[in-house]
């Protein structure tokens, strides 16, 4: 049975990710199973210099989901490169990092430094809600979503997916812009802004007022907008946004993802990851599919 | 260390009052592991976040959590009754500094921070004294077993049982009687705050266990945010990894 799937010349094990921001910088997880067993970790958000992120509370429960506000707290490129990589070195799972910044200039800088290091790939997070500059206010725009690829594809030869934002009214476009600009892949979704409101304090439950919602509420939004996007442009889909179970992850698949990522899922269960990937195994040999390849973008729409 | 998940067993269940209640659950690979000031995060079927508590008392076999119903999630724990199995995630958190048991420690617990301190008072026995503040009569949890371990002292709000006043009354009054080698407190954050200015006035050690809302309590989301002063820089450093508990110079309260 075959589980391998290629996204931008990376070969990925299986197509099961990590999401970033859910899995720090991957050794979290890997005390309760090996990292080993993932596809690939998509590392948490690095900025240039080191960031704090947003006051407390940062987090809010959802109806099948969950706020964050965390604003890409991080320890920064540098110690990100001399302190955390280096644990990751020799464990057989690709390594992708997320990166962000405030302008395009520091776009282009985070792909530099990549480029010198050992990562596998880069995702350019252009979708983050959380931060004040930058961060979503690239992923919503076409042309500027185009500068931040463009920028960042001139420094680097590593693969670069481009995750994008689902508070946009036209995906399709955002998607078309950063495949003409050089992006070799295309992740989606982030989180979409939501809001909580105590009613004993007539407080926002954030800080921020408002955060990032994810979880399984967000699925059928994630999954439309990949089976648009896989359907509109040529190079490959990581498809994400409230998977939690293995139903979930074969459906974004037949939507068209390649592979798919795993974020608010591992807080209820942290095996979910686990045991999707049984799952998939189980089906694949009930369905007598070999090659998971074979599924993807199998939609047959009306 | 490696981190456990799994249904256990609840083998036991006490309701104090109206709305407090103690849970006994065998879980023995991670009961074994789990210090004094670490706490779980409990799924609780039907809410996406699972909810940290702390853990009262340990045995090799057996963690004891006490709770109290604050919303709708601790309202639909409360509702478990014994033979159902709870979802753990833990042992999470960095725990009480161990300090050698002769020292001399004051406890200082207000509500339903009362809780995490009694494996503490096992722990110093008749060399801690616990001071206790409760809301009013009714409101008073685990006196008796505090009474068995150490020298136990309880504050009322409303003077309906004990002293009537604050915890940080009792604890001016007990460090006119003596020293202390370390204090340690949880409760609510007024009253870290009171007993965190003691502490400094009269140069004891003092830590304190703090709360945030939570996701993954593993330290994977940063979630968990906490204002600390490290190196005279101010940083947010994470409940769930770096705490709960605190040195009370170092936490922003
Ligand atoms: C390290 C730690 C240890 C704790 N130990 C205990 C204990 O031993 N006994 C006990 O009764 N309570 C304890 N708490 C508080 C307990 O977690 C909350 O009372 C509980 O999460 C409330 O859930 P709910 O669904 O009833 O409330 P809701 O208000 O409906 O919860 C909504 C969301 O907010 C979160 N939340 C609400 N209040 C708190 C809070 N005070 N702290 C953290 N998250 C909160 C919930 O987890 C949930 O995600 C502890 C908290 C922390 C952080
Ligand atoms: C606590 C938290 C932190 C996140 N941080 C980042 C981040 O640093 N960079 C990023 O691109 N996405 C971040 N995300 C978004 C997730 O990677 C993912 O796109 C989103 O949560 C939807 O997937 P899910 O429903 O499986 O969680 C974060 C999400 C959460 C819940
Ligand atoms: S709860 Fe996730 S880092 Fe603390």
């Amino acid at each position: 049975m075959n589980l391998e799937v290629k996204i931008a010349g990376v070969t990925f094990k299986n197509p099961i990710i990590l999401a970033s921001g859910c899995c720090g910088f991957g050794q979290e997880y890997d005390k309760f199973y090996p990292m080993e067993a993932l596809g690939g970790l998509s590392l948490k958000g690095l900025t240039p210099n080191e960031r704090q992120g947003n006051p407390p509370p940062r987090v809010a429960e959802t109806p099948s989901g969950m706020l964050n506000s965390v604003g890409l707290q991080n320890p920064g490129i540098d110690a990100f490169l001399e302190r955390e990589l280096p644990n990751l070195a020799g464990r057989d799972t690709v390594k992708i990092a997320n990166a962000a910044g405030a302008t395009v200039e520091e776009y282009a800088y985070m792909a530099q430094r990549l480029d010198a290091s050992p990562i596998d790939m880069i995702e350019a997070n252009i979708s983050c809600p959380n931060v004040k500059q930058g961060g979503a206010a690239f992923g919503t725009d076409c042309s500027m979503a185009a500068q931040v690829v463009t920028a960042m594809r001139k420094n680097t030869t590593k693969p670069l997916m481009v995750k994008l934002s689902p508070n946009v009214t036209d995906i399709v476009s955002i998607a078309k812009s950063v495949e003409d600009a050089g992006a070799d892949a295309i992740s989606l979704i982030n989180t979409l802004l939501g809001m909580r409101i105590d009613i004993s304090t007539r407080r926002p439950v954030l800080h921020q007022n408002v955060g990032g919602l994810s979880g399984p509420a967000v699925f059928p939004i994630a999954l439309r907008m990949v089976w648009q996007v896989a359907g509109a442009v040529k190079i490959p889909v990581v498809g994400l946004g409230g998977i939690a179970k293995w139903q979930d992850v074969i459906e974004m698949m037949i939507a068209g993802a390649k592979a798919v990522q795993i974020g608010a899922a591992l807080f209820g269960d942290p095996f979910t990851p686990v045991k999707i990937l049984e799952g998939i195994q189980q089906w694949m040999e009930q369905k007598g599919i070999s090659d998971i390849n074979d599924i993807i973008g199998s939609v047959q729409p009306y | 260390m490696a981190y456990l998940q799994g249904s256990f067993p609840i083998i036991q269940k006490q309701q104090f009052n109206s709305d407090t209640y103690s849970f006994y659950i065998r879980c023995p690979e991670m009961a074994a592991q789990t210090v004094p000031g670490q706490f779980v995060n409990l799924k609780i079927p039907g809410f996406s976040l699972r909810r940290p508590i702390s853990v009262c008392q340990r045995d090799d076999e057996v963690l004891r959590l006490v709770f109290q119903i604050r919303g709708e999630g601790t309202k639909e724990l409360a509702a478990l009754e014994p033979g159902m199995k709870a979802d753990l995630l833990g042992p999470l958190g960095n725990g009480f500094p161990q300090l050698p048991p002769k020292a001399k420690v004051i406890l200082a617990g207000g509500g339903i921070g009362v809780p995490p301190l009694l494996a503490l008072a096992q722990v110093y026995g008749r060399n801690a004294t616990a001071l206790l503040g409760f809301r009013n009569k009714e409101s008073l949890i685990l006196e008796g077993e505090f009474a068995a371990e150490c020298d136990t002292r309880v504050a009322t709000d409303d003077g309906s049982f004990g002293y009537h006043g604050f915890v940080t009354g009792l604890l001016e009054r007990r460090l006119s009687e003596g020293p202390a080698d370390m204090i340690f407190a949880c409760g609510p954050l007024a009253m870290l705050k009171g007993i965190a200015d003691i502490a400094e006035k009269n140069q004891i050690p003092c830590k304190v266990s703090v709360e945030e809302r939570m996701a993954c309590g593993i330290g994977a989301c940063l979630v968990c945010a906490c204002r600390t002063v490290r190196d005279g820089k101010e940083i947010y450093s994470h409940v769930c990894t770096d705490g709960p508990v605190f040195d009370s110079r170092e936490v922003v309260l």
